[in-house]
């Protein structure tokens, strides 16, 4: 008796822990291999065979297509630049530039991935679009109302991500951060 | 009070291997990948273009909305397929996906050169079978490996502005994606 209620405890706790970190794991999109720039987050070898196990379970789990490398390269953003979570109620600005690609977007997505409605339809900026200084770096207002310039609308969500694709681009697996990889700065200037 | 630490430590020593375990098994076993969420709308071995992103409705989570795509669910088992995809004037990609959604290659219209990106898809096994010398000859026929037999192929033109979102969606569904049914050919030496 007491050798079986021992046996179930162990297998408890190990069903408990290991189910626990798998689940701690892909809800936080742990993945090795991420490319950090600033506050930004890359993870090209995602887009390659070479994806880990993690990466590989994190894109099942999401039912999402990694951008293939030859493609382009996605990064990520959660928080501005002093590790504060992107709030859609704070009035957010993505200003500078971004490393030498033929296109890039910019798009704002909610917790699940999802486009977030807002009464002018604009769900981010492509590289052309952008509305840009007479040296080439742009300002993006993500805010949840109407600012003049590139505004991107928050739709007034608690949290949100914004993704920067770069298409084209010579930047992947070998980059490192440094001044050919430059991105641009975000600084939440104001919640109410 | 030692055999309950050594249960504690025997169950954490465990867990470590139902979590490895775990995390290399489920994408064998997710419902809700982007292959099954692509099977419902698409028919084997054929273009289907993909209704844009909006808010209320996405066929995949993180769809870039600047693009408009097409997918073509393929099948090698009854021969290679043959995958023809027009160039829009801003920015087409085509990126080859496994079974399990890994990206396995990509390709853009500046690397293939030219006005329309020509491919042939294709298993180890029937990259072996293509006669060496006709392979010659056909130089700029480009050939790619699929690592499974099964797969995603996604088509994407760029919409660089709203109003060239109709010339991006002509171009995904103006490609093609046909098997070819190989005629059998004797092996040449």
């Amino acid at each position: 008796m007491r050798l079986l209620f021992g046996t179930l405890f162990g297998l408890a706790i190990a069903a408990a822990v290991g189910l626990g970190l798998t689940y701690y794991a892909l809800a936080h999109g742990t993945s090795f291999g991420g490319l950090e720039i600033e506050s930004w987050t890359a993870w090209p070898k995602t887009g390659t065979v070479d994806a880990d196990p993690y990466a590989r379970a994190s894109i099942s789990r999401t039912g999402r297509l990694p951008t293939a490398m030859g493609d382009g390269v996605s990064f990520s953003l959660k928080s501005d630049d002093d590790g504060k979570a992107l709030d859609g109620r704070c009035e957010v600005v993505v200003a500078g530039i971004t490393p030498v690609a033929r296109f890039w977007t910019l798009t704002l997505y909610n917790a699940d991935g999802g486009l977030v409605a807002n009464s002018t339809n604009r769900y981010g900026f492509t590289s052309q679009e952008i509305v840009r200084r007479s040296d080439g770096s742009f300002e993006v207002v993500v805010a949840p109302r109407a600012n003049s310039g590139n505004w991107l609308p928050t739709g007034g969500v608690d949290r949100y991500e914004l993704v920067l694709r770069l298409y084209d681009t010579a930047v992947g697996v070998s980059t490192k951060a440094g001044r050919e990889v430059p991105m641009p700065d975000v600084t939440t200037r104001g919640c109410p | 009070m030692i055999r309950w630490l050594l249960l504690i430590l025997g169950g954490a020593l465990l867990g470590g291997i139902v979590h490895l375990a775990s995390v290399i098994i489920l994408p064998r076993t997710a419902t809700q990948d982007a292959y099954a969420r692509l099977a419902p709308v698409a028919p084997v071995n054929s273009v289907v273009a993909l209704p844009a992103p909006t808010p209320e409705k996405a066929v995949m989570p993180f769809m870039d909305p600047a693009f408009a795509s097409a997918i073509c669910l393929y099948d090698l088992s009854q021969g290679p397929v043959k995958l023809t995809v027009p160039v829009s004037p801003a920015y087409t990609s085509v990126s080859f996906y496994t079974r399990n959604n890994v990206a396995y290659y990509a390709i853009n219209d500046r690397a293939a050169g030219r006005r329309v990106i020509e491919l042939d898809l294709m298993t180890t096994a029937q990259h072996d079978q293509v006669p060496e010398d006709e392979e010659v000859t056909a130089a700029d026929r480009l050939i790619v490996e699929s690592p499974t037999p099964t797969g995603i192929i996604a088509i994407r033109a760029m919409a660089p502005e709203p109003g060239l979102m109709r010339v991006a969606q002509s171009t995904v569904a103006a490609s093609k994606c046909t098997t070819q049914v190989e005629p059998a050919r004797p092996q040449r030496k």
